[in-house]
């Protein structure tokens, strides 16, 4: 979706400020709010998809005004109500007021490193043949969906080449919403970025986004 | 508060109301009425924090790069299955499953962001500075990015090619900084305490012999 979370030559942010000796953590508030999305990830209640998508979704611009940990934990309230794991009212108040619904799991303390070093590997055993090769010119089709979508809109409409082929991966705009993995075969894309920006950028730059082969047509 | 405090948040206005902040207080509410329905232990919470404060974080990435900057045969490895070669030092997992290293060259200078989101390499790096998920970041890498390095204070020659990798599907991507001239017969350990976070990120550059003696 264009969505606030979609940033890519947005201009009016100001500098980037590096913080030296950056704590992980700038408020209490905020290792609770790390540790309960990843906690309630664990439960299978959703995937990361499904949680990305949440995100994107707040208004553009509550999105852009409010802090990382802000954003996940504004995300998790959406997806516990969603679910229908808490109630709104629950929600607000704090406390239960109907019992529990199903998790697939929970995750318990003394499992947390194994299911740490384990992660969510996202490849899947290929089904066909790629499409493209390394080195092909492809162009990224012009998709505007109102759901969730990897491919920003700076790299809409813009011919590149194929640079690496990673593989067949699970397809995010589907796996978002419900509509199962399909998975695709993935591949990095480089652009010029004058491509990408216009004569009057940088000749020296390039830049690459990941791809999913339904986002390309050849050049 | 501490992890391991506080899971009791029945009535946060007895004793500190007058201090929390409303993020505070929702994220209390959130991990409250998730742990009374059962969905959340408190305890995992815990761990998982714990794990990030204390056990994972870019000391790993340094190790990696070291032995790259040491061993032709692992670097080798790692820009050809950076997933494996990452693992065979014990760094994996969640945020990191699907690994590639990128080497910067005097010719190249490779940079990683994630435009749509905040995606990092957990597992080598650690959990990303608030800068790498800002929109000032996040709009401008690939745009413009010699006037963000220009704010770490990374000037690059203009010839040299700047190589934006932005992460938008569930690879994961390190950068392997160039190694200082002056390091020649230093140990993987000396070495690794010159590979800052920010040089694996390709905002800034390994630090010189002399920045480290100083």
């Amino acid at each position: 979706m264009n969505g606030g979370q979609d940033l890519g030559g947005m201009m009016g942010f100001g500098p980037v400020r590096p913080e030296a000796d950056e704590p992980l953590f700038h408020a209490p508030w905020e290792r609770r709010a790390f540790g309960v999305t990843l906690a309630m990830g664990a439960t299978g209640a959703w995937n990361i998809d499904v949680s990305r998508h949440a995100r994107e979704s707040l208004p553009p611009g509550e999105y852009l005004t409010s802090s990382y940990y802000a954003i996940w934990t504004k995300g998790v309230e959406r997806l516990v109500v969603q679910t229908g794991l808490v109630s709104p009212d629950e929600l607000r108040q704090g406390a239960a007021l109907a019992p529990p619904a199903p998790v697939k799991r929970v995750l318990r303390a003394g499992d947390v490193a194994a299911v740490l070093a384990r992660g969510g590997p996202c490849d899947r055993e290929p089904a066909a043949p790629a499409r493209f090769t390394v080195g092909d010119r492809v162009v990224t089709r012009n998709l505007n969906p109102s759901g969730h979508t990897r491919l920003p809109r700076y790299a809409r409409g813009k011919t590149g080449t194929i640079e690496r082929v990673h593989g067949v991966f699970v397809f995010p705009d589907t796996n978002a919403h419900g509509a199962g993995e399909a998975p695709q075969w993935l591949y990095t894309v480089r652009f010029d970025g004058r491509e990408v920006w216009g004569e009057e950028a940088d000749p020296a730059l390039v830049v690459s986004v990941d791809a999913w082969e339904s986002y390309l047509e050849p050049a | 508060m501490g992890a391991g405090h506080h899971h009791d948040h029945d009535h946060p206005h007895d004793h500190e109301g007058s201090e929390l902040s409303p993020m505070d207080l929702r994220v209390r509410a959130l991990e409250s009425i998730l742990v009374e329905k059962g969905y959340v232990d408190p305890a995992a919470v815990d761990a998982l924090i714990e794990t990030y404060e204390t056990r994972v974080g870019p000391r790993n990435g340094a190790r990696v790069v070291a032995k790259a900057w040491s061993d032709p045969g692992f670097r080798d490895w790692l820009l050809r299955d950076a997933t494996a070669a990452i693992a065979s030092l014990g760094f994996t997992g969640r945020q990191g499953e699907h690994m590639v290293a990128v080497e910067n060259t005097p010719d190249e200078h490779h940079m990683v962001v994630c435009t749509l989101c905040s995606c990092y390499p957990w597992p080598v790096l650690g959990l990303p500075p608030v800068w790498y998920k800002s929109a000032p970041y996040r709009s401008r890498a690939v745009i413009d990015p010699r006037g963000v390095l220009a704010e770490f204070g990374v000037a690059l020659p203009p010839q040299t090619r700047i190589r934006i990798w932005d992460s938008t599907a569930e690879v994961r991507y390190l950068v392997i900084p160039m190694r200082p001239a002056g390091t020649d017969g230093w140990d993987e350990e000396r070495l690794a305490g010159l590979v800052t976070r920010d040089s694996m990120i390709g905002t800034g550059l390994a630090l010189s012999p002399e920045a480290v003696a100083a």
